[in-house]
């Protein structure tokens, strides 16, 4: 039998049930990442990537809940598992960094409260060694002075500064997994990529897998391995990050990168996508993409496509791809 | 941090000054002291020489200030109706009004706090809901009426608390007079402690739910819950820590109005507490009294105001400005 994944979700529905009926945020979502893997997890505002982060870690909040599918931990389910021993698994197996520093650390603690706190929930240790491990970690996420500033409060630190605290905290009990939750758009431009640099540094440096979320394709293209693109809950398309970004297979991805113009250097034209994302209760019938997509045909508005593997490691939702199978196939 | 206490005082003494100059009109438009003060046989040209004497034919400034410097030293005249020194009246019955606000104001804070954590905590269950309707009474039945209703129920029908008075009091060092220290001070002090509490508490209550309830949807709550810190760490240790803090100002300025509101209690009560003892001057217009009074809880306020913001300053780091070393 072969090993599993770190993080497996299967078929993972999300839905929030309200007085109109029932609204089906994530639908039928499926992915892995490998141990030591930075997956990519790229889709525009409302697509619902906050919303997988957040089922993955057991904190959706009600009346969100998770309708179906399983989210499997080393193979073990943890969607299903009763609060205390989920509590147990968040920090201690995987950790979160959200989007804004600013409002993620409690104001009225210092650095060095927090995040003994958080070491010594998790890790058997005295009040000493939590605040020397305290320091390191600090220090490793690149706070100058670290065994002085640790008793600061939030507020005495800059935005990238606390997004680096804010890192520590979320590695401070050494997880498996870290999902980042857009870790730097509320950040200035200028220390975007060293925050990007240190998370992946230092989950490369213990092995932790790293989901980063994200609406920013550069930030992907350098640095995750594999990257997933989310259209109105569900999944378009999922492959490694070069063959994605070269050859992008779904029209929406496709429309994606073609607002990049740097990684499109090569095609002449800018693809821009008319229409926009539907809303939660409007998804068209079929492909939820179908009112924007170019190559639209008869099937697309009836059947929804599932995600259809191409080649070894790739997959995408899109029936032009079971179409160009079986022309192969027959022809 | 020396320069806001300075620029605190500061703002406290113009609030007194001010204060102070209302009550000070209060003598020179409501009555005339004069004719308080002397008899009906009394010719024009003595009571012209009493108003000399008096200084009440000085210029305004020059009354003012001696009015002034005399509260300044505790000095606020002879009551026009008890005749005894007005600072010896009120701080006869100051132990009474204060022992009742300060049992009131721990009944409140006390309740207020607990139920209001713990219907942000429960919210949607049965019991949270209930409170949160009983809560609803307390802050719409006016006080007096609360006052009747717990007489007629727990002194009259049941008869198990007394409806009046204080009690036995015990004399401490000849200038507080308590009545905590004996089984009928404390029995007498229940109905009127409720009374007076309960508005408060009730406001309390729904301001530490609503802040709760804003805090617990805060980034860093959720992100303490994200780091897997227990229930207990995040709804005690980091939700309510933050949520006092605004919490701590509104309640400490409610400490005030619980004195000022006092009056009404008081007066239902038959409570010796200074309120009654206003409520008395202003039917004989006893205006030293009334003015003393005045500046009493006026002093009150402000003493409050300046703890509050001392206090705020204690819990809030980020107030602490000469702390600040913000780097990059
Ligand atoms: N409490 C809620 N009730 C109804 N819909 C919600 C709720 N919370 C989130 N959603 C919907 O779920 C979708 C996904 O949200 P989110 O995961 O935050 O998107 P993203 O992080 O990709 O921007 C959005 O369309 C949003 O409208
Ligand atoms: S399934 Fe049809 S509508 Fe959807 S992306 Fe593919 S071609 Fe376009
Ligand atoms: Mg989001």
């Amino acid at each position: 039998m072969t090993t599993p994944p770190l993080l497996s979700v299967r078929d993972l529905v999300v839905e929030f049930p309200t007085r109109r009926g029932t609204l089906r945020a994530i639908d039928k979502v499926s992915f892995d990442i490998a141990e030591g893997e930075v997956l990519g997890m790229v889709g525009e505002s409302g697509a619902g990537k906050s919303l997988i982060g957040a089922a993955i870690i057991g904190l959706l909040e009600p009346p969100g809940r998770i309708a179906g599918g399983e989210i499997l931990l080393r193979g073990e389910r943890i969607d299903s598992l009763a609060a205390e021993p989920m509590r147990r698994i968040r920090g201690k197996r995987i950790g979160m960094v959200f989007q804004d520093p600013l409002t993620s650390l409690n104001p009225l603690y210092t650095v060095a409260e927090q995040l003994i706190e958080t070491i010594r929930t998790h890790i058997d240790c005295n009040d000493r060694e939590a605040r020397e491990r305290a320091v390191a970690l600090l220090d490793r996420v690149g706070i100058p002075a670290a065994a002085r500033r640790i008793n600061d409060y939030p507020h005495h630190f800059s935005g990238g500064m606390r997004q680096r605290v804010v890192i520590a905290l979320a590695l401070a009990a050494e997880p498996e997994l870290v999902i980042a939750d857009e870790p730097t758009t509320a950040l200035d431009v200028s220390v975007q990529a060293q925050i990007i640099d240190v998370l992946k540094e230092i989950c490369a440096e213990r092995g932790a897998s790293v989901m980063l979320i994200t609406h920013d394709m550069g930030v992907i293209a350098e640095t995750a391995d594999r990257v997933a693109v989310l259209y109105a809950g569900r999944l378009a398309e999922i492959g490694p990050v070069r063959d994605v970004i070269q050859h992008a297979e779904h029209p929406y991805t496709q429309g994606l990168m073609g607002s990049i113009p740097t990684l499109t250097q090569t095609s002449s034209r800018l693809v821009q996508i008319p229409g926009s994302m539907p809303r939660l209760d409007a998804i068209p019938q079929g492909c939820a993409f179908n009112p924007r997509c170019p190559h639209a045909m008869e099937r697309c508005r009836r059947d929804r496509p599932g995600l259809l593997p191409r080649g070894a490691d790739r997959e995408v939702a899109c029936w032009l791809y079971e179409a160009a199978e079986e022309e192969v196939r027959h022809g | 941090m020396i320069a806001f206490i300075i620029r605190r005082l500061l703002q406290s003494i113009l609030v007194m000054l001010t204060v102070a100059l209302v009550a000070f009109a209060l003598f020179r438009f409501v009555g005339d002291p004069i004719a308080s003060m002397v008899g009906q046989e009394t010719t024009l040209a003595e009571r012209a020489e009493l108003r000399d004497a008096l200084g009440l034919n000085d210029p305004f400034v020059v009354q003012f200030f001696t009015f002034v410097s005399r509260a300044l030293v505790g000095d606020f005249g002879i009551s026009y109706r008890l005749q005894q020194p007005v600072m010896e009246l009120i701080l006869s019955r100051l132990p009474a009004t204060l022992e009742l606000a300060l049992v009131s104001g721990i009944l409140a804070f006390v309740l207020g706090v607990g139920f209001g954590v713990y219907t942000a905590l429960r919210r949607g269950g049965w019991l949270s809901s209930s409170i949160m309707t009983v809560s609803l009474i307390g802050v719409s039945l006016p006080t007096f009426l609360i006052g009747v209703l717990l007489i007629w129920v727990f002194a009259v029908e049941l008869q198990w608390l007394p409806s009046f008075g204080r009690g036995d009091v015990v004399d401490l060092g000849g200038w507080w007079r308590t009545g905590l220290l004996t089984e009928s001070g404390r029995a007498s002090l229940v109905l009127p402690a409720i009374t007076l509490g309960l508005y408060q508490m009730t406001l309390i209550m729904r301001l530490v739910r609503a802040e709760m309830l804003e805090v617990l949807r805060t980034d860093y709550i959720k992100f303490a819950r994200a780091r897997g810190l227990t229930n207990r760490a995040v709804n005690f240790g980091h939700a309510l820590k933050n949520t006092l803090v605004p919490v701590i100002t509104i309640t400490g300025l409610q400490l005030g109005s619980i004195i000022a509101f006092a009056i009404i209690t008081e007066t239902v009560f038959q409570w010796p507490g200074v309120g009654a003892l206003f409520i008395n001057s202003v039917r004989f217009v006893d205006v030293p009294v009334m003015a003393a009074y005045l500046m009493l809880i006026a002093l009150v306020f402000v003493v409050i105001n300046l703890i509050v913001d001392l206090l705020y300053y204690v819990v809030d780091p980020r107030l602490r400005m000469d702390r600040t070393t913000a780097g990059h």
